[in-house]
């Protein structure tokens, strides 16, 4: 970017100024005022809708709802809480909804190293720019376009269905294999950016020295690359994790009569209109995420996102 | 460090091959939007335009597409405003509680969408008692848009530094003529690049969207959703979703000419 010239300001005797005048020597001496009117607004927007929004969450998971009359009754009661916590059917959709995001991440990270290393430190800059573009526009894509395109994919007598018939394999159908697949293509350039990011900020001196001094290529991206990318990978396994714990879209698109926890936070929402048990469920996601959260703080993982 | 030439095609290998899994899923769309059968098998046996005819005539998928961009318009301009002013607020004072405050700027996001669109849908309809629509829609998207105008924002003021702002300050300008004059100039492309992105992810968000428009709100994800398990209406969502890559296209370019870098495109 060239440094644009700063215009010169205009003289202070233009005629509305006067108030504008005052005003403004009077913030100038009071950053604390400053602050405070910068912040006003945005803080009051995201504390009253979404703070307040999740505390409300918290509390309606105590709430319940009247069999009958489909009411939400405000009297205190952990039974949303007891059932979310010892029926087995959470259970058994927390661990499937666990096990798709680990994977999802695992996968997405695997994928995304070596592509992000061949990009940062291998490909010349020309490359290396087409290849941002290349990686970003798939992002841009519509997360429902690249679901839909999965489904048709591996839809019976699909493209995966083609390929794969001459060596006599199938594709693996709707289900949990789908999301996985599905879930690991779509939030892909989500975890590629920031590790690319990462890789650009180790300094090609540091790689040059463990050369220098008989590292191997392995030790070199072992001992030298991998510690000092590891904020950037764990930002990116945010993203993964996050949003694959958080889908229920790409289930009900590939993953044929398979539930994740949010199938069963939508359905109370909705068809059994039961909002107290929703918020209950969906505590369980919140409470995953933020040990996650806290987890990777010291990893200074946050300030990549 | 030096790579030996076999990793060095090895890697290369690994990413065009990864590019080639990316784009593949994508043509293959634009193929099926072609393939008069509407199961579509592969290869297609054939070509047909019908479904491209039908998706141009259906008055559903233009409602959907209108109330898409006014809801994505109206909170990209909310999270502009107030993301802006988030970005100045932690990146030029430093006060008690700023963690909390940048933690809290990006938690729509880093909470999985399903939290987002529960906790909200419970606010306006079980707490508030608000019927949902265009408005609660524009609320809660508006929530999540603010951090990516937020992280443009920031990541331009990190670079521009306090200097011009202070020479201007010296050479007798007011506060809003400085920002007026020395500070917007700086910051447009970062706007543009944050709307951009704000607008793109309003556009197409569908979990949130899910849990906060009500039933009589369908922007353009929800008629996708409603017409991908039809049996005759596949091959026009495919169509659907032919100009919606291809439309998707332009911001990047805009974007790319604007930014010119990654680090403020995402």
């Amino acid at each position: 970017m060239t440094q644009p010239t700063a215009p010169t300001a205009t003289a202070p005797s233009s005629g509305t100024g006067a108030v504008a005048r005052r005003a403004s020597s009077f913030l100038a001496t009071r950053p604390r005022l400053r602050l405070g009117l910068l912040l006003s607004a945005p803080l009051t927007w995201l504390v009253l809708v979404y703070v307040v929004a999740l505390a409300a969450l918290l509390v309606t998971a105590l709430w319940s709802v009247d069999a009958f009359t489909g009411e939400i009754d405000r009297g205190l009661t952990l039974d949303n809480l007891r059932e979310v916590a010892t029926e087995s059917l959470y259970r058994t959709v927390t661990l499937r909804t666990l096990g798709v995001a680990a994977l999802v991440t695992v996968i997405d990270v695997a994928i995304a190293l070596p592509i992000a290393f061949y990009m940062a430190k291998v490909a010349s800059p020309r490359a290396r720019r087409l290849l941002v573009v290349a990686v970003l526009t798939p992002l841009w894509a519509s997360y429902l376009v690249k679901a839909f395109a999965w489904r048709s994919l591996l839809s019976e007598g699909g493209l995966v269905d083609w390929v794969l018939n001459p060596f006599g394999a199938h594709s693996p159908g709707y289900g949990l294999t789908a999301v996985v697949m599905t879930q690991a293509y779509i939030w892909l350039p989500y975890v590629i950016l920031p590790i690319f990011a990462g890789m650009e900020r180790v300094p090609d001196s540091l790689l040059e020295a463990a050369g220098d001094l008989g590292a191997s290529a392995g030790t070199t991206v072992r001992t030298v690359v991998m510690p000092l990318l590891l904020p950037a990978v764990v930002a990116g396994s945010i993203f993964s994790f996050s949003l694959t714990l958080g889908d229920y879209i790409s289930v009900n698109i590939v993953g044929g009569a398979n539930q994740m926890l949010g199938n069963l936070v939508y359905t109370n929402v909705g068809a059994a209109n039961n909002l107290p048990l929703a918020a209950a469920i969906a505590l369980v996601p919140i409470v995953i995420m933020l040990g996650y959260l806290a987890a990777v703080r010291r990893t200074g993982a946050l300030d990549n996102l | 460090m030096t790579l030996s030439p076999v990793s060095r095609r090895a890697l290369l290998a690994a990413t065009a091959l990864v590019l080639v899994l990316m784009y593949a899923p994508l043509l293959v769309v634009v193929a099926n939007s072609f393939n008069p059968d509407p199961s579509m098998t592969w290869p297609p046996d054939g070509f047909t335009t019908q479904w491209w005819v039908r998706a141009f005539h259906s008055a559903g998928a233009r409602d959907a597409v209108l109330t898409s961009v006014e809801v994505a318009l109206a909170s990209t301009a909310v999270a502009l405003v107030l993301g802006t002013l988030m970005a100045f607020a932690l990146q030029r004072f430093r006060f008690f509680g700023r963690n909390t405050v940048n933690l809290l700027v990006i938690l729509p996001i880093a909470l999985p969408g399903i939290v987002t669109g529960v906790a909200l849908n419970n606010a306006f309809r079980g707490i508030l008692a608000i019927e949902l629509g265009v408005a609660t829609l524009v609320v809660a998207h508006a929530t999540f848009c603010i951090v990516t105008v937020f992280n443009n924002v920031v990541a331009r003021l990190r670079r521009m530094g306090g200097n011009l702002e202070e020479a201007s300050a010296d050479l007798g300008a007011g506060l809003w003529t400085t920002f007026r004059l020395v500070t917007f100039p700086q910051l447009r492309s970062a706007l543009l690049a944050g709307g951009l992105l704000a607008f793109a992810l309003s556009f197409d968000e569908i979990i949130v969207t899910t849990f906060t428009a009500g039933p009589g709100t369908t922007t353009l994800p929800i008629w996708i959703l409603n017409n991908l398990f039809r049996p005759n209406q596949a091959p026009v969502v495919a169509v659907v979703a032919v100009v919606l890559i291809v439309v998707s296209v332009v911001p990047i370019w805009i974007a790319q000419r604007i930014a010119g870098e990654a680090e403020t495109v995402r």
